[in-house]
């Protein structure tokens, strides 16, 4: 029976058992290593008991705090996965100099810097972002969870759904060798057979619905649910940069959907829209997937920009400077993010008029972000500066982001965009941004809001310590980068011939090693802070004397986030509550409704991930199978009409009075 | 705890000290934020076909010496197919007229009605398709093809899902009747149809209509 080809093409498609990579060391390593990992974790949350635990307070939950945590924790572990793949690359790429081909064969270097990318935008920076903006929002506007909670899970296990995905591809069957955006005709099915592309699709689309379900979410969240008081010229910078940057995913996420669904029509069914014959034209990708991929860098970089904003004003004592600028600011980027798309191929032949106007937008983009900076700089002004970590990363944000910016208006200009287009100068640029930018944002979202999620501080010197490391290596790692870029050196090579180029990538993967440092600098800030988290314990649940609603609330929040709406008269609300003599309310509570945990949210990404893997390897029963499951769960769900209940009043007033305990033991 | 209350409450209404919170739980609508929330989803579909109609539009002339609309369209069918869909808006309509008053049985023949609309038109739409693929004309045979298999079959395919959504929602408004939730999801649903008419009569210019002229 085992022996009938037809049989088990039938039964497992094109999975075979060459299909596991045994035949490459260095994967079947990885695979014990993360193998003996995870039965290590399964094993441990066994032994304390913690499945019930985790399944009904965390998977299940439809409470925004638990999911934003949720989020960073998937965008934690997933940097761990993109930055080993960026530190096998500096390694190959320092080594592979005079006649030695390095350790990595081609076939798996391609995969790597591919994954590197994808993992990097989708899995670290997007998980990152949205899980600041789902924790902080609504706590942020005064708001008791977001408009669709449910939803909200089902999102965030759909992002998850993808990352497994991914995973998944490193030890069955194999990554996209394409490059992070896939471009045809190296992506359809004629130069790219294997399953590597399909994982990169399927991957990519299921993450994409709970991508775009999350928008649609926060968007209706901020412009519903905002409390009594709060217009939209009193709403947070934070918020403010969420709603843009929800705007544009509701706006940009679509594309690439469409995209990728035509990518997969290629592949799976044979139609002609990005082949080379046949009138198909693999520039229609190119356009569509960078009027995606311009926004999306805008996506995740704006809500970096309200970190910075909310932290520069709380950690220099003062008022946001121009807030209103900075909110114009923020919607001009939201627009013009939209108009600058095609400064990413100026090589491709639109002519000269096409290639200023983008030239043009793109150098325009720089007005309205310089603003910006000047703004934060400004609030420090005569501020009374205290540099805790927040506030190191923010000028360090500061300080790198310029360089980065002026690169990208270098870039920008399309004459020397011909001599720079895909070189290393480039990578430099976008990792100078996105680096600088994002991961600086990130962290000093963390280490901002780390207080509030957990009710103490984390570590000070083990958190200066990863800064160092990681803003000393990000220099050492991509300035280099810049120089190579001039000399002509192209991205994604894996052998070079030049030896006078080596120095260089030396000096480079000697910045990749001090960003290791940083990175395990921060996983053991996270576990000394637990430690010793009694000493760095926060009662006030106002840590940094800020200025925002959400240090309104004790820390960690209860699960209703607020027992009375709060009614909000100023932008920095929370600071004007302090200063006018607001008194937290000791009695007259009320059952407050709120939302029940499902898990239909799980349910349905963990059908995804089979009817994904099974597209991918072409089990069409399985795959016809998982569909109709998804459909059913779907409209099963549907009939569940018993969605909320309401927290009893003694719950309410239990909580309270332990917090108004917490407080008095304080004072 | 009840004079502690008291006295907070006095306090937060003395003039200099604003209103800080609110006292009372005011009721909120339950699900009060779903029609915009619904609607943004939708603007977000918009942009899939957005997608498809500027691929459409780039593609669209590239017939790779195959058939050209001139030789595959055939206008009257299609103008009863629209017919169909533009009457089943009109039935969703006259359901959602009843829903507000009120009237199961009524919402529920209206929303018969109206699937039957739709399912006519899906049935027209694959006899078309068939025909089509029958001539040779396939969505492999150009990038033409490519882009109107799949612009217009992702509109078939959203009517599809509606008609699935609405089978659905006839069974929950006859087991709970016209509740507040049923009432809320007919109305994302007529909202979905009627975009979905409207991205139709796109379609039917841009495609059908421009195509026969070009």
């Amino acid at each position: 029976m085992f022996n009938n080809p037809d049989l088990l093409k039938a039964i497992f498609g094109r999975l075979t058992l060459e299909s596991l990579p045994f035949h490459e060391p260095i994967l079947v390593v990885t695979f014990l290593a993360v193998a003996l990992g995870g039965a290590a974790v399964v094993g441990a949350i066994t032994y304390y008991r913690l499945w019930s635990y985790l399944w009904r307070e965390w998977f299940t939950s439809v409470d925004h705090k638990r999911i934003g945590v949720m989020y960073i924790v998937l965008g934690l572990v997933m940097l761990l996965r993109g930055f080993s793949d960026a530190l096998m690359m500096r390694l190959q790429q320092a080594v592979a100099f005079n006649g030695s081909e390095g350790y990595l064969p081609a076939h798996h270097y391609d995969q790597i810097f591919t994954a590197h990318g994808v993992i990097m935008i989708f899995f670290v920076a997007m998980p990152l972002v949205t899980g600041l903006m789902n924790y902080v929002v609504p706590l942020q506007i005064g708001a008791r969870d977001v408009a669709f909670p449910f939803l909200n899970n089902f999102s965030f296990w759909m992002t998850a759904a993808g990352a497994v995905l991914v995973m998944m591809s490193l030890f069955v069957g194999e990554f996209a060798r394409t490059g992070w955006l896939a471009y045809p005709p190296l992506s359809n099915i004629g130069y790219s057979p294997d399953v590597g592309v399909d994982y990169y699709i399927w991957s990519l689309q299921i993450a994409g619905i709970g991508t775009l379900l999350s928008g649609v979410n926060l968007v209706a969240t901020i412009v519903k649910m905002r409390a009594p008081g709060m217009t939209m010229m009193k709403m947070p910078v934070f918020t403010w940069t969420a709603l843009c940057t929800n705007v544009l995913i509701v706006a940009a996420f679509p594309v690439l959907t469409a995209v990728l669904a035509m990518l997969s029509l290629d592949r799976y069914v044979g139609t002609d829209f990005f082949t080379n014959d046949f009138g198909g034209s693999p520039m229609m990708y190119v356009n569509l997937i960078w009027i995606w991929g311009h926004p999306e860098v805008y996506i995740l970089v704006l809500p970096a920009f309200g970190v910075f904003s909310e932290v520069t004003s709380t950690f220099s004592g003062k008022r946001l400077f121009g807030y209103t600028s900075m909110v114009y600011a923020t919607v001009v980027i939201t627009i013009l993010s939209y108009l600058v798309w095609l400064h990413h191929f100026f090589t491709m032949g639109s002519g000269a008029s096409v290639n200023s106007f983008f030239g043009i937008t793109t150098m325009i983009i720089s007005i309205p972000t310089g603003a910006k900076l000047f703004n934060w700089l400004f609030t420090m002004y005569h501020g009374r500066i205290r540099y805790e970590l927040p506030m190191m990363w923010t000028v360090a944000f500061m300080l790198t982001f310029v360089l980065g910016g002026m690169t990208g208006v270098l870039l920008a200009v399309p004459p020397a965009d011909f001599v720079l287009h895909n070189s290393l100068f480039l990578i430099a640029h976008f990792h100078n941004v996105i680096i600088g930018g994002v991961v600086f944002g990130a962290f000093a979202g963390i280490a901002y809001w780390f207080p509030k999620v957990t009710g103490f501080k984390l570590d000070p010197f083990w958190g200066k310590l990863s800064f160092w490391f990681w803003v000393s290596g990000f220099y050492f790692a991509f300035m280099p980068l810049y120089v190579l870029g001039f000399m002509g050196v192209t991205r994604r090579l894996r052998v070079f011939h030049d030896p006078s180029l080596q120095i260089w990538f030396v000096i480079a993967g000697f910045g990749a090693f001090l960003i290791l440092l940083g990175i395990l600098a921060f996983l053991v800030q996270i576990v000394v802070s637990i430690r010793n988290r009694e000493a760095l314990r926060d009662v006030t649940g106002d840590p940094w004397n800020a200025r925002t609603l959400e240090w309104s609330t004790s820390s960690p929040p209860p699960p209703y986030n607020f027992a009375f709406t709060p009614v909000i008269h100023d932008n920095d609300a929370w600071w004007d509550m302090k200063k006018r003599g607001y008194e937290r309310p000791l009695g007259g509570f009320n059952p407050i409704h709120m939302p029940k945990n499902t898990a239909a949210g799980i349910i349905l990404a963990g059908i995804s991930v089979v009817f994904g893997f099974a597209m991918i390897w072409y089990i069409w029963w399985l795959a016809a199978l998982s569909f109709v499951a998804l459909i059913a769960t779907t409209i099963g769900h549907t009939f569940n009409y018993n969605r909320d209940f309401y927290i009893p009043v003694d719950e309410v007033v239990h909580c309270e009075r332990a917090r108004t305990q917490l407080l008095s033991g304080q004072a | 705890m009840d004079a502690t209350a008291t006295t907070m409450e006095g306090v937060s209404k003395t003039p200099d000290v604003p209103v800080f919170y609110l006292e009372e739980e005011h009721a909120h609508a339950e699900g009060g934020s779903t029609m915009l929330g619904f609607w943004i989803y939708l603007m977000s579909d918009c942009l899939i076909f957005a997608c498809l109609f500027a691929t459409y539009g780039v593609l669209g002339g590239s017939y790779a010496a195959g058939p050209s609309p001139k030789d595959l369209f055939d206008l009257p069918l299609v103008a009863v197919n629209t017919a169909m869909l533009l009457l089943s808006s009109i039935t969703y309509g006259f359901a959602v007229l009843a829903m507000d008053k009120g009237r199961v049985g009524q919402t529920q023949a209206w929303l018969a009605v109206t699937a039957v609309f739709g399912a006519a038109f899906i049935g027209l739409e694959l006899h078309e398709f068939a025909h089509m693929i029958q001539e040779g004309a396939t969505p492999q045979r150009s990038a033409f093809l490519s882009a109107f298999f799949t612009l217009v079959g992702t509109h078939g395919l959203h009517v599809t899902c509606g008609l699935i959504w609405l089978g659905t929602l006839m069974v929950q408004v006859a087991r709970r009747g016209l509740i507040e939730a049923n009432k809320r999801r007919l109305m994302c649903l007529s909202m979905f149809w009627h975009f979905l008419d409207v991205v139709w009569i796109g379609v039917f210019t841009f495609v059908y209509l421009m195509g026969v002229l070009r």
